[in-house]
């Protein structure tokens, strides 16, 4: 969530027009409106440090028949052994750096195109506005009508690509039903992890407007598809709490993370149930 | 029962103005609009400002209560402690004209460039039918009661003058969106929201859906769907593609 | 906005513009008088006290009675006709009932073509709702706010040919001009009395404009605000009554003030508000701080046949419609009014001096949030109250004038040639006591004729007939409106409309004594010197002060109106209730109260006029047994011998093709 990516223009204010009210103060508001968008920086920020490193460290992500969801699926041959879903490693050898820088691109981008999180970021790192009726600090603004920002609009092949991510995690989650020696019916808590990690990325995917729009929102007459009918009236249940699930999924990815990454690096040891 | 209220509220026109301190009573149930009135009939019988219902139904009284945009006949007394100081000020995105009322032309203007409704040829009056689950999206938006807050707060206009030519703000895109879902509209949307009313300009902040009276989902429901319509017919070569194989346009789904 | 309001201190500088047709009021009825003349292809402006699109209007929520038949094909026309009759008590101009019945889906259906979306039935048509005084489902309604949505759907229409204008000549207003914030203070006149224009000013800088034009339709809605407890907006101060006695023309039957019966009684900042008919047409009851649902003991004899008698079968009839009375909930506006003041009186109100009215008990929560939603929001933001879990305190609130401008049923036109009335300003179509529903589709249907009649009426002054104004007129208008400005230190014009309210609604209310009437004229007297003596602070920019001050000389005048017209109807009917004239009275259905200025314009005076006599075909439509409540016995037994020579129905079908055949013809024009 790099902020250098928005930043619209040229710094000169542009004059408001003279006829308006001559109001000194940026805003006249008397609550706290700077405390949510502070705390959606310091969310952020200590994500995208602690995600950062996590995909710059290039270990501690497998253990125990888990896999970190920052490195899957792991495409080059570097992986550690059995991490390489299906072995699949179409990256081969040539690729030297961490394999999480490969994937996380789509995550990323999905998470960074993603119509709350634009909200999100715009308010609390580019102030644009910082709260409503608060004025922003620009004096520019051209919004998302020109390059970067115009690709914003790619949101839905993000979308795609996370729909891909989130059959692999859920069947990363399914071979968490294998123990360490990889034999089946086995359960560990690092299994609810997986699976609750998977969970909360179909809510957060499944709420997100793109999907809202492509199973239903982009026709003019429901009544002639009742079953794409039915399907946007329940995404567009699930598209209310689209910004519940976009900090929960948001802290379920890193949980699930850390908890391999501690599993990994021997800090304790992943507890079976059978 | 009634109590002495502190109130500021800013006096003057475009030459400048500021705000004037007024001590006023404040009686159980009342509303902000009710204490304007008071000081109009006892201290300050010039104070401009607009009201019609004071039921919430016309979107005339709209203006900034503590900072915040706001209906006047809304806003209740009780939601302010008795020894805080209410502060009333114009919407601040409009030229303002005296006191709390602002010319608001501006949004006319930008109503005036959408197309209007453009039903199907071949349709005579009283052969429209349409089902209620097509009609309930755009119903939605009709809701609208034209108050203006969502064009005053939207910071595109509100901070930047300059974008007032370009952009017509959330209640008029609200309006294009109203227009693509309608059953029968068949005029493009698509095109023109992104080209003529500066869909692009909206960084879907939220603030028109914050300060909506009439609860309208406003970025939800009707400009976020609006860019995923554009995005169809503008940035989506699939569907782009799949449009011209089946020779249909997206909006004949 | 920004358009040129430079006009000058100097009055013979004054802006001037010139108009085939001004309609002043820019509500339903005027939009849609201003859209007909326009297509009609006249040079049209629009005058509007508020910003465009704020009309009273918007408020209106139940919806708009048009016999379409959507949800009972046993709906039409005839049957719409008698139940305004029957609810106007038979006061009602009946050309103007039938033309209503008749002409209301038309309208309702060209609404759609302008992008109007009301709520659906099953089968893709207009849905129909339940309301007081309808034996069928007839209200085209949009959720319970139809009139928000008529209101736009107009205002749409109105930018649409705006856009066709500026395809064609490059200015959005070279045809169809909306003047917003802007009020008329004098009509004016050429030497012959015809209309010639009209004298206003703006409420933003207090310039003043004229306009000349030899139509002016007047749709500047009712008379509310001469009343403390009222659920119309600021802008009800009879300017178009006023406007029109001033200028000559005449009003009828001002006695006739609809209270609504459930009006928001608590908290006082919102006393007045309306709580929508639909509330009671959905399943809500009335009942008193006892918990009995009261109404059952006030359904009059002329009724009793078409309503329930036991809770029993009123709760049936939600249901099953066919085959159970409706509940007396559901009676006209006056009867419930009546009754909810008689339970108040009588000790059995609410602690804030209202009834119950209870929808929570009986639908789900949810449902009342999907079928009342502006009223569950209406309650949850000002009264802090959830209507569903707890019931609403609800009392009468001035609502509705019946009476207005006399004008000609066909063209809407009064006795000044050039001037014409319609929706809430004119007066007839009602009778005695409006229908809920039947005002958005009466605006509808006379505000098109109007403009109709007004464009016809401009044709045939051709070219070079146009009425001139004269220069004297309009400097005395400006003069008068600018008197209170030069005296800063007088009377206070909000004490003074204080005062009025007050006297209207304590002395000309609901329930109206002689005593009380002669003192409310009596003060009425004392208000015009004091109104003479109103001064204003301030300058003339958006200046609320002064604007109430013009205001409040329609207000008296009407106020005059109302009181002289409720002393002299000695009977109760509708809107006007005499406490020693319980009954309804054969005799007075026979007469119209005309009231117009006096001789030296110092206050108004009565006449009384015979009421046209109804159709016999139209009368054919009525049983015997039911006119033998409304009819004299003489006139009872002109009927029976006339009903012995005619066959009605035939007669009917006859005159309904010739009707519509002539219209299309009109229409064609």
């Amino acid at each position: 969530m790099a902020t250098d990516t928005i930043a619209p223009g040229p710094e000169a204010p542009a004059p408001l027009s003279p006829a308006r009210a001559k109001i000194e103060q940026k805003t006249l508001r008397t609550d706290r409106w700077w405390l949510s968008p502070l705390l959606t920086l310091l969310v952020l920020v200590a994500f995208i440090f602690y995600a950062t490193f996590r995909a710059f460290q290039n270990a501690d992500y497998y253990a125990d028949g888990l896999i970190s969801p920052f490195y899957s699926p792991c495409l080059a041959t570097s992986c550690v052994p059995d991490s390489a879903l299906g072995g699949f490693t179409p990256f081969g050898s040539w690729w030297a750096l961490s394999p999480a820088l490969l994937i996380l691109i789509f995550p990323l981008g999905f998470r960074m195109t993603c119509y709350y999180y634009r909200k999100a970021y715009y308010r609390a790192f580019w102030q644009s506005p910082p709260a409503c009726a608060v004025a922003e600090p620009h004096g520019k603004y051209t919004g998302e009508t020109r390059f970067p920002l115009i690709l914003n609009n790619a949101h839905r092949w993000f979308f795609y690509a996370g729909l891909i991510f989130n059959v692999i995690l859920t069947w990363d989650g399914i071979l968490a039903f294998r123990n360490g020696a990889g034999q089946w019916g086995h359960m560990s808590v690092g299994t609810l992890v997986l699976l609750a990690n998977a969970t909360l990325l179909w809510l957060y995917s499944l709420s997100c407007h793109s999907c809202r729009h492509a199973i239903g929102g982009r026709l003019k007459h429901f009544s002639k598809h009742p079953v794409r009918y039915k399907g946007w009236t329940l995404v567009s249940k699930l598209n209310h709490k689209h910004m519940l699930f976009a900090w929960v999924s948001l802290f379920g990815v890193a949980l699930a993370d850390a908890y391999v990454a501690l599993v990994a690096n021997g800090t304790f040891s992943n507890p079976t149930f059978f | 029962m009634g109590y002495k209220g502190k109130f500021k509220v800013w006096r003057g026109d475009a030459s400048g103005g500021d705000l004037t301190d007024f001590e006023v009573e404040v009686n159980e149930g009342e509303v902000v609009l009710d204490v304007i009135h008071r000081l109009q009939a006892t201290q300050a019988p010039d104070m401009a400002c607009r009201w019609n219902c004071k039921a919430g139904k016309c979107g005339s009284c709209s203006a900034e209560i503590n900072g915040k945009p706001r209906l006047m006949c809304m806003t209740r007394m009780s939601t302010f402690e008795e020894d805080e100081t209410v502060t009333v000020t114009p919407l601040r995105t409009f030229p303002v004209i005296k006191d709390l009322v602002t010319d608001v032309g501006f949004n006319y203007t930008k109503g005036r460039e959408v197309k209007s409704f453009t039903p199907p040829a071949d349709l005579k009056p009283g052969e429209y039918r349409m089902q209620q689950i097509d009609v309930e999206r755009s119903q939605e938006f009709r809701k609208c009661i034209e108050c203006f807050l969502c064009q005053n707060t939207c910071h595109v206009v509100r901070d930047h003058e300059e974008n007032k030519v370009a952009f017509a703000g959330p209640r008029y895109l609200m309006r294009v969106a109203e227009l693509d879902m309608h059953p029968l509209d068949t005029a493009d949307r698509k095109n023109a929201a992104q080209e003529e009313h500066g869909l692009g300009y909206c960084n879907i902040t939220k603030c028109c859906t914050e300060v909506c009276p009439e609860h309208i989902h406003i970025t939800d429901n009707a400009l976020i769907p609006m860019k995923e319509r554009v995005v169809d017919k503008k940035y989506d070569p699939l569907v782009w593609l799949g449009s011209k194989i089946r020779r249909r346009s997206s909006s004949d789904a | 906005m920004s358009d040129n309001r430079q006009g000058t201190e100097n009055t013979g500088n004054i802006e001037r513009h010139s108009y085939d047709v001004v309609v002043i009021g820019a509500g339903g009825a005027g939009l849609r008088a201003a859209i007909e003349a326009r297509q009609a292809g006249k040079r049209v402006a629009v005058i509007s006290k508020s910003l465009f699109g704020k009309a009273h209007t918007v408020m209106a929520e139940g919806g708009a009675a048009a016999a379409m038949g959507n949800v009972n094909s046993k709906d039409n026309w005839q049957v719409h006709f008698r139940d305004t009759m029957r609810g106007g008590k038979f006061l009602n101009h009946f050309r103007m009932a039938e033309l209503h019945a008749k002409e209301a889906p038309d309208r309702i259906w060209e609404l759609e073509t302008w992008g109007a979306l009301f709520d659906r039935t099953k089968d893709g048509k207009i849905s129909q709702r339940n309301f007081g005084g309808h034996e069928y489902p007839r209200l085209a309604h949009v959720g319970d706010r139809t009139g928000l949505e008529l209101i736009r759907t107009l205002q749409q229409r109105v930018v649409a040919l705006q856009q066709e204008d500026q395809e064609a000549t490059g200015d959005y207003e070279a045809g169809l001009r909306v003047f917003a914030e802007t009020t008329i203070v004098r009509l004016l006149k050429d030497a012959e009395g015809r209309i010639a224009g009209a004298v206003g000013y703006y409420r933003e800088t207090g310039e003043f404009v004229l306009f000349e034009a030899p139509a002016v339709i007047l749709a500047t809605g009712g008379i509310g605000r001469s009343y403390t407890v009222t659920s119309n907006s600021w802008e009800y101060t009879g300017d178009g009554h006023a406007l029109a006695l001033l200028a000559g023309a005449t009003l009828v039957n001002m006695e006739f003030v609809q209270f609504h019966p459930t009006g928001m009684v608590w908290p006082p900042s919102v006393k007045g508000i309306l709580v929508t008919e639909s509330v009671r047409g959905d399943g809500g009851v009335l009942r008193n701080s006892e918990g009995k649902r009261f109404m059952f003991d006030y359904v009059p004899d002329v009724f009793r046949k078409q309503y329930a008698e036991t809770e029993e079968e009123a709760d049936r009839w939600y249901t099953d419609q066919e085959n159970n009375r409706r509940p007396p909930e559901l009676l006209p506006r006056d009867e419930v009014a009546r009754s909810i003041n008689s339970e108040v009186k009588a000790g059995r109100g609410t602690p804030n001096g209202g009834v119950f009215l209870d929808v929570s008990s009986r639908l789900p929560a949810e449902e009342i949030r999907r079928r009342l939603p502006s009223m569950y929001h209406q309650f949850k933001e000002l009264a802090d109250v959830d209507i569903t879990a707890q019931p609403m305190e609800v009392g009468p609130t001035c609502h509705y004038v019946m009476g207005g401008v006399e004008v000609d049923p066909d063209t809407q036109g009064t006795n000044v040639p050039g001037l014409y009335a319609a929706g809430e300003c004119s007066g007839g179509m009602h009778g005695s006591n409006r229908l809920g529903g039947n005002s958005l589709s009466d605006l509808l249907v006379f505000g098109r004729r109007a403009g109709l009649y007004a464009s016809e009426y401009v044709d045939s002054l051709g070219a070079d007939g146009r009425p001139a104004v004269a220069e004297a007129d309009v400097d005395d208008a400006v003069e008068e409106a600018l008197a209170p400005l030069s005296n800063p230190g007088g009377e206070n014009p909000y004490t003074l409309h204080h005062d009025l309210q007050v006297t209207m609604n304590a002395l000309v209310g609901i329930i109206r004594k002689p005593e009380e009437i002669g003192e409310a004229l009596a003060k009425l007297e004392d208000f015009k010197p004091r109104h003479k003596k109103v001064g204003s602070t301030g300058g003339r920019r958006f200046n609320p002060g002064w604007h109430v001050a013009l205001d409040l000389r329609n207000m008296l005048i009407v106020s005059e109106c109302v009181a002289k017209a409720a002393l002299e109807r000695e009977e109760s009917r509708g809107g006007h209730t005499r406490d020693d004239f319980p009954a309804m009275s054969s005799k007075w259905r026979q007469v119209n109260l005309i009231c117009s200025l006096n001789e030296d314009g110092t206050g108004v005076e009565l006449r009384h006029q015979p009421i046209p006599a109804i159709r016999p075909d139209l009368l054919g439509l009525f049983e015997t047994s039911e006119l033998t409540k409304y009819f004299t016995d003489e006139e009872l037994a002109v009927l029976s011998d006339k009903s012995e020579a005619a066959e009605p129905a035939e007669a009917v079908v006859a005159e309904t093709a010739a009707e519509t055949a002539a219209e299309t013809a009109a229409e064609e024009k």
